[in-house]
């Protein structure tokens, strides 16, 4: 993963919006993935139940923003202060695709050849 | 003139919240385009960088309530179980929906995924938020990273659309009704 430290005193990094940006992608991927889980596997259905009135979802949506911040937490500590490569914008854009996409019931159930 | 106290909730959840997140999409949306852009015909003085971080935090709370109250309070009675040999389902709108071919697809398309997509307008607005606090007008600095801030500020706004869009005509096919009856006005 190539990164550089800042050369410049005057442009703020961009390590601390990098991180911010890929993390909510990770966020936004973890949440269809877990609802494509959740949807597919009765027992991971289950696991998710965390508040019974609400079931699945409740998980599914807990356990994305859990995710979605210890990934923002570490990447955070890991880029602040630095410069690192734009490529992670394109990865945080296909992230962002996935939560789309695996959130998407056709498309799920396509998946699952319903 | 009567509503229950699930409608009002309801409401809340839609209009309160999340009629004004959207709302409020077009507002930002033009802001961070214009703020962020390369040659901005007027340059935000520190008052109107101030006011649009309020803007943008505000958003982020109402998008945080409207998820919430949406899952936490309206979802649970969207999704109760009528009891056995219960043959009026209007109280139980997921049953209703999916007791006729006809209208099955609004649960099965429409609120399976708007309860789950919904969910990404937080995530992503409070990253937009954060990332405007962070750089403000420094962004400029950074093309593709404005650029990336701006396709998820999009993203997030398609998300609400169809979240809302979903959950009103949810509730024009199984409304969410019942709980103590509020008298608005006595009628004639």
């Amino acid at each position: 993963m190539a990164r550089a430290r800042t050369s410049s005193t005057q442009v703020e990094p961009n390590g601390a919006g990098m991180a911010a940006i890929l993390a909510a992608g990770i966020g936004c991927a973890a949440l269809g993935i877990f609802d494509f889980l959740g949807d597919a596997f009765a027992s991971v259905g289950r696991f998710f139940s965390f508040y019974a009135p609400v079931g699945t979802l409740s998980g599914v949506t807990d356990s994305a923003i859990l995710v979605w911040l210890l990934s923002w937490f570490v990447l955070a500590k890991r880029w602040s202060g630095r410069n690192v490569v734009l490529g992670h914008c394109f990865l945080a854009f296909a992230l962002l695709l996935v939560g789309v996409l695996f959130t998407f019931p056709p498309f799920i159930d396509l998946l699952q050849g319903k | 003139m009567e509503i229950s106290w699930r409608d009002l909730l309801t409401v809340l959840h839609g209009m309160g919240f999340g009629a004004l997140f959207m709302m409020a999409f077009s507002g930002a949306i033009g802001e961070l385009y214009e703020a962020w852009s390369a040659s901005p015909r007027t340059t935000l003085d520190p008052r109107g960088q101030k006011m649009l971080r309020l803007y943008l935090t505000g958003m982020v709370v109402i998008a945080w309530l409207t998820v919430l109250s949406g899952t936490y309070i309206i979802y649970p009675w969207y999704r109760a179980l009528p009891p056995a040999g219960t043959t009026d389902l209007s109280a139980f709108p997921r049953s209703l929906l999916l007791s006729s071919p006809h209208t099955s697809g609004w649960h099965n398309v429409g609120m399976e995924w708007k309860e789950n997509v919904a969910w990404m307008a937080p995530i992503v607005m409070t990253m937009v938020a954060y990332v405007y606090w962070k750089y403000g007008r420094g962004i400029n600095k950074h093309p593709d990273m404005r650029r990336a801030v701006l396709v998820f500020t999009a993203v997030a706004f398609i998300a609400t659309g169809i979240a809302g869009g979903f959950g009103v005509f949810l509730n024009k096919n199984a409304p969410v009704r019942g709980g103590a009856t509020i008298q608005l006005m006595q009628g004639e």
